[in-house]
């Protein structure tokens, strides 16, 4: 087994502040590697080291057995980069920004023009090629830029929050192209904010906070460390809110959280619905009115209050 | 061989900002719009109470207005360039296995040429005002060529001014602020030796002072009747702007590569 990205002890510093803070990270060739943490994390510096945009002060980086730094050249024949904004000329068409893309990995004037036309087939902008992108929708630009990433066939691809600021079908639209492109073995670095987003597409998660991986594993994995299902409960007084609690004791897994004020229950289970199906049952025999009841998943901000015991918000600048 | 890549390489960014020129007309519309309402301006508000012994201000005025308009039309480098950071292209150019010098080499070629089209729509005013050209077909030439040179030369500035701000908004602000005394302390539109002493030293040297010098002699909208200047680069004014860009170049070249190696969004 070959690890297509390797990162050993990365630091980079702006000033005072500290972007990545010692990062380690080995991505096996072939897979997906999700980089989950919040805005400010760090994320997207460690994509830049990756692809060579930025040198990191101190550690080392290497990318297809390349290193960052000495073959920084011959490495980005080999990689792919899709940022965040979407890095497309809006007044060239679609055709043109791919052809353009495709001359500068030197591909040759009419294999870098075929190859253009496939992708656009590939990402379903056929239609749009030979308008100026500045029409795009934002769904097809974050296509088009992906398409542009893909040109040379790179054997390690970054994508820098694929997704961010697309509204839900253009999510979905975008998750079914990437899903459908990692299937021919490439590896892919991908980073985002959302559990949801690496959970469907990483086999593996690296947590990253404050610039180092805090935390590694498969999404179930980094669940079960954050504590897996939760039951919450609302009610209206806090009378009720202790009959509930009581009431409710032996089907918790672990400690129960109750807000006084808010006259909310949260608690560790395990089985689903059918536990919710018996604590409503429970709250009727015991003619507890509820408000609101109902299962929660862990969200990224609860792995984030577990593994480093502040909001995932916070870190935002 | 890596030479015939790198021009290869900058030919193809130097085609994407040519192709907006075409996209977008109503950049070449407004990058002359304001030279062309200047020449009126001053060639029939101002231009009345402004006396150039010899000859008619028109004559006078025209390689001055030559001059500011390629000195405008040079910091759509520094603007471009600034743009195409904050919208991640300069991230998705400096991932590629492209030559480090094309994506510079291709825009001040671009803004280049789109100066050439400026300065032939802005001769054509000049003409229609009564403007004339006085020399020969072969040293008008030159006063084009200078002026472009220079022009070029002026855009790497630009391009390492418009890196380092990486804000095309900032941008716009920061360079007015060295483009207006550049070329007005200048002897574009009045004759230097009328200026007050201080202001007429900085005219003296300012190098647009010697550029608009050596397109007035070239283009023979000169008269003998005017003082014969003091100073070494107005009594050489080819020369003069010749060097200046050679100046230019070494400086801004340099600067704005290891600008452009360092550039990231945000």
């Amino acid at each position: 087994m070959t690890d297509a990205i390797v990162a050993e002890g990365l630091v980079k510093r702006y000033g005072s502040v500290v972007a990545l803070n010692g990062l380690d990270l080995r991505v096996e060739e072939g897979t997906i590697m999700g980089l989950l943490g919040p805005n400010g994390a760090g994320k997207t510096t460690a994509v830049r080291v990756f692809t060579t945009l930025l040198d990191a002060d101190e550690g080392r980086a290497t990318v297809a057995g390349l290193d960052v730094r000495k073959n920084a050249n011959e490495l980005r024949k080999s990689i792919g980069l899709s940022g965040q904004y979407a890095a497309v000329d809006d007044n060239l068409t679609g055709f043109e920004n791919l052809d353009m893309v495709g001359r500068l990995y030197h591909l040759g004037r009419g294999r870098s023009r075929e190859r253009a036309r496939e992708l656009l087939a590939r990402f379903d902008l056929e239609d749009a090629a030979d308008r100026p992108v500045k029409g795009y929708s934002g769904g097809m630009r974050r296509r088009l830029d992906l398409a542009g990433a893909l040109v040379a066939k790179p054997s390690v691809l970054f994508l820098d929050e694929p997704t961010t600021g697309l509204d839900p079908r253009s999510r979905l639209g975008m998750w079914d192209v990437i899903e459908e492109l990692v299937k021919g073995g490439t590896t892919v670095l991908l980073t985002t904010q959302y559990l949801e987003e690496a959970d469907r597409l990483a086999d593996q998660i690296a947590v990253i906070d404050r610039g180092r991986v805090i935390a590694e594993g498969t999404a179930d994995q980094l669940k079960d460390q954050v504590g897996g299902e939760r039951l919450e409960l609302s009610v209206a007084t806090s009378q009720e809110l202790a009959t509930a609690r009581s009431a409710l004791a032996d089907l918790a897994v672990g400690p129960m959280e109750s807000d006084e004020r808010q006259h909310h229950l949260t608690m560790p289970i395990t089985g689903g619905s059918t536990v919710l199906m018996e604590a409503i049952r429970r709250m009727d025999a015991e003619s507890v009115k509820v408000l609101d009841i109902g299962l929660r998943r862990p969200t990224l901000d609860d792995v984030f209050l577990t593994l480093t015991g502040h909001h995932a918000e916070e870190e935002e600048k | 061989m890596k030479l015939l890549q790198a021009l290869a390489d900058g030919s193809v960014v130097a085609k994407r900002n040519l192709i907006k020129i075409k996209r977008v007309p109503d950049l070449l519309v407004f990058s002359t719009a304001a030279p062309i309402m200047f020449v009126l301006l001053f060639a029939y508000v101002f231009g009345g109470s402004i006396e150039i012994p010899g000859m008619d201000y028109q004559e006078f005025l025209m390689a001055g207005i030559f001059a500011q308009t390629v000195l405008f039309g040079a910091t759509i480098t520094g603007s471009g360039l600034a743009e195409d950071i904050t919208k991640g292209i300069i991230d998705r150019f400096r991932s590629l296995p492209m030559a480090r010098s094309a994506v510079l080499v291709g825009r001040t070629t671009s803004d280049l040429v789109n100066n050439a089209l400026v300065v032939v729509i802005m001769m054509i005013t000049g003409l229609i005002v009564g403007w004339r050209i006085h020399s020969s077909p072969l040293e008008a030439l030159a006063a084009v060529g200078i002026l472009l040179l220079f022009a070029y030369a002026f855009s790497w500035a630009m391009a390492w001014i418009g890196l380092l701000v990486r804000s095309p908004e900032v941008f716009n602000n920061a360079s007015f602020i060295f483009i207006f005394p550049i070329t007005y302390i200048a002897n574009t539109f009045v004759q230097a030796e009328k200026l007050p002493s201080v202001l007429r030293h900085i005219a003296e040297w300012n190098p647009v002072s010697a550029v608009t010098l050596a397109a007035r002699e070239l283009f023979g909208n000169t008269s003998p009747l005017q003082p014969a200047p003091d100073v070494w680069p107005l009594q050489h004014p080819v020369l003069a702007s010749l060097g200046w860009v050679v100046v230019f170049l070494l400086i801004f070249v340099p600067l704005a590569n290891y600008q452009y190696k360092r550039a990231v969004a945000r």
